[in-house]
């Protein structure tokens, strides 16, 4: 029987050991003689098992394995061999029943559509899945006011976050009369907590490129930049890749299908500054220059990259334009809502069974995500929130969890869509402590252009930082407010304007947790190390003394081999004594 | 400056070209591993680009680095899900292996750069970390001496 064994070596992959597994496999290959072809696919979604192999017959069964070790592979491959597949870890299958068999099921994939199935590395690959063939069909049969039409039909929203209407962004750039015009594919992916560009990027690069050309090709551009984030270094090289071989093919460059379209795509490394994701801070990075914001309008559309009228969209917006031309706008408006249509990927996180990269229709209630598509909690612990759109968003509660997921439902929350970050949180997580950690985020992002901004965030840092030592006010509470509005209200750009976002959504819905932290001076998650209580338990203390020679304030005293004692008065709370203590002797509460 | 001759060689590269500065201070960084203040003024001489300008790019991206690093960079995530999965007690364990105090981020023998990172996107492995470009995912705190002994 001959065999096709595909590894998932996209970043995930090779950070659980996927590039162990994959020689293994190629080594037993050898050893075996085994007629078999191995292949290298990115991420197929399921992250939370990495590293996993999908094992495919020539009849067409296949099963997918998770948590591949490298000495269990010979196992694996021998069973399926023979007809009785191993039924440890089976993710999906259709012989045998997969872990994920039904969640997938839930999911629509059309960004997606490529990722874990095709080499990434491979343009014959794309080529075998209608690759280019949305391009070919643009240029030989429709006009740029088709194209455009197709994409507002389609009804399609900017994927980067503020849901934009696509097909209108593009007739503005179209609209603007100049010899020369730009196309930027925003890749610089930044929030904390989601990573759907990169698996895009890294699992299906041509289709990126496909979808830039098209729209170069509808507002009359002939050249193209991807600014990509430098802590993707694998995402660079598979874009490198993708842009030399469709170079080689005549898919890029100049004349294009005999059609006299030329085009050409740079790549530009991010130096690392999250303002960059918004569009007029990029084209100033791209210039070379300090990643500042600058007033809109003039829009990009009329005066973007050096002057010159450019239409900047998200990697998953471009991603999904070839589909949309392929199989129609109509097509594409049968899925999610009427409002916000077609799908969108989540990159799910943080305390949850099954986290990774999934795709749903639009529409879908986020406890439906969390639950049927995501698996539901990772541990015993109940959920608390749900953190959406990174630091521009805000934490949805357990309450809210029929929300569907769209533009305007979730906006209504007080939360955003955003890129696609959604970090699921237990009880084990103190919401004051997220809020400062964003705030954290934000202030040292802040570029420094705007006053708000720049101070705004810091004074309500120190705020949050105060609360959660346990030395808030209940004034604070108000100031935050109040801050809040003013810096919504004073910033140019999209990084000061959500930046309260986070603090907003949990003064809202996790009031009590300030509460607590202010008059009770308690962090109900247990998180504040400020307001924790430590006391030596008695019986568990050898007296090995390390504790009270590493505690900063000499607040521990005892004598060898006897039980030890913490001056509550003295201690700073630190929780040095916690960490360095091998007997659990320590109590924190 | 140790790599004068690759200096001129990629300055004559991007002479003339537009928004070259950055990938300029980026191929010149991978070079030098930092950006010394002699390194930014021979730029400035060599293309002509004021120094305050080359100083204010270079200040404003977090992957400038305006003091030597390590041979090995460890790169710390705090994303959010590494912050939900407690990336502190992982950071703490690398400080305290390294016996870095809280204002150091470079080992004195000059063997480790410790660095926080907004987000490595390896989400779904949280806590991560990153030495040079090898990840190490779904981390505890007692996983870490083993992984820093690997590197010398």
């Amino acid at each position: 029987m001959a065999l096709t064994i595909k590894v998932g070596l996209a970043s995930c992959g090779l950070a659980a050991g996927a590039a162990d597994v994959y020689s293994a496999i190629e080594d037993l290959i050898k050893k075996n003689n085994i007629n078999a072809e191995l292949k290298k696919t990115a991420c197929i979604g399921m992250c939370f098992a990495e590293p996993l192999i999908e094992i495919t017959s020539d009849s067409g069964d296949f099963v997918t394995y998770g948590n591949v070790e490298p000495n269990k592979v010979e196992d694996i491959i021998n069973a399926f061999q023979k007809g009785k597949p191993v039924s440890d870890n089976v993710i999906l299958s259709n012989v045998l029943e997969g872990s994920e068999n039904k969640n997938l099921k839930k999911q629509e994939r059309i960004v997606l559509r490529n990722c874990g199935i095709i080499d990434p590395e491979s343009i014959e690959d794309y080529l075998q899945r209608d690759g280019y063939k949305a391009l070919e069909k643009t240029i030989k049969t429709l006009s740029q006011e088709e194209i455009i039409k197709e994409i507002t039909d389609s009804g399609l929203r900017g994927r980067g976050g503020a849901g934009f209407p696509t097909g209108l962004k593009w007739k503005f750039a179209f609209n603007s009369k100049s010899e020369k015009k730009f196309v930027i594919c925003n890749a610089d992916e930044g929030d904390p907590g989601a990573f759907m560009d990169r698996s895009v990027l890294e699992g299906d690069p041509h289709s990126i490129i496909e979808g830039m050309m098209i729209c170069a090709y509808a507002i009359g551009a002939d050249e193209g930049y991807i600014y990509c984030r430098a802590e993707y270094p694998m995402a660079i090289k598979h874009l490198k890749k993708a842009i030399s071989d469709a170079e080689e093919k005549g898919y890029l460059g100049k004349n294009i299908f005999n059609s006299g379209f030329d085009f050409n795509i740079h790549i530009k490394e991010g130096a690392g500054a999250f303002v960059c994701g918004e569009e007029t801070a990029l084209m100033a990075s791209i210039e070379g220059e300090r990643g500042m914001p600058r007033i809109r309008p003039p829009f990009p559309a009329q005066s973007g990259l050096w002057g010159k009228p450019t239409n900047i969209n998200n990697v998953e917006t471009f991603a999904n334009i070839p589909w949309i031309i392929l199989h129609g706008a109509k097509k594409y408006a049968s899925h999610g809502t009427p409002k916000s249509p077609g799908t969108k990927v989540f990159a799910l996180a943080g305390k949850i069974k099954n986290s990774g990269l999934i795709e749903v229709p639009m529409g879908m209630s986020l406890k439906e995500v969390i639950y049927g598509v995501g698996g539901g909690m990772k541990t015993e612990k109940p959920f608390k929130g749900v953190q959406l759109g990174g630091p521009s968003g805000g934490c949805i509660p357990a309450e809210l969890l029929d929300t569907i997921v769209d533009y305007d439902s979730i906006n209504k929350t007080g939360a955003i869509m955003g890129s696609g970050g959604m970090v699921v949180m237990d009880s084990g997580t103190c919401m004051v402590d997220v809020a400062k950690f964003f705030l954290n985020f934000t202030q040292n992002e802040s570029c420094g252009k705007c006053t708000f901004c720049r101070v705004g965030t810091k004074r309500m840092l120190e705020i949050l930082v105060r609360i959660t030592e346990g030395k808030g006010k209940m004034e604070d509470l108000e100031a935050l407010e109040e801050l809040s509005e003013n810096i919504i209200k004073g910033s140019l750009c999209g990084l000061g304007q959500t930046a309260p976002n986070p603090v907003l959504t949990t003064l809202k819905y996790f009031k009590e947790e300030y509460i607590a932290h202010i008059r009770d001076k308690k962090c109900p998650a247990g998180v504040c190390t400020y307001l924790m209580k430590y006391e030596v338990i008695e019986e568990n203390c050898i007296g090995c003394t390390i504790c009270a020679r590493k505690c900063p304030v000499n607040a521990i005293s005892g004598e060898v081999k006897k039980s030890h004692i913490i001056d509550q008065d003295k201690c700073i709370k630190c929780g040095i004594c916690f960490d360095v203590c091998k007997f659990n002797a320590i109590k924190k509460s | 400056m140790k790599n004068k001759e690759k200096i001129d060689l990629t300055i004559n590269n991007y002479l003339g070209k537009k928004g070259a500065l950055i990938p300029l201070l980026q191929e010149i960084q991978t070079l030098e591993k930092y950006l010394s203040k002699d390194t930014m003024r021979y730029v400035s001489e060599k293309t002509g680009i004021a120094i305050a300008r080359i100083y204010g790019v270079a200040t404003f991206y977090t992957m400038f680095r305006l003091k030597p690093q390590g041979k090995h960079v460890i790169r710390v995530c705090k994303g959010t899900a590494c912050h939900v999965s407690d990336a502190n007690s992982i950071l703490k364990a690398i400080n305290s292996k390294l016996n870095l105090e809280d204002d150091q981020d470079t080992t004195k023998d000059g063997l480790f750069t410790v660095m926080e990172v907004a987000c490595l996107g390896c989400c779904s492995l949280a806590p991560v970390i990153m030495i040079n470009d090898n990840t190490y995912g779904k981390l505890t705190p007692e996983l870490i001496s083993n992984i820093l002994d690997k590197y010398n």
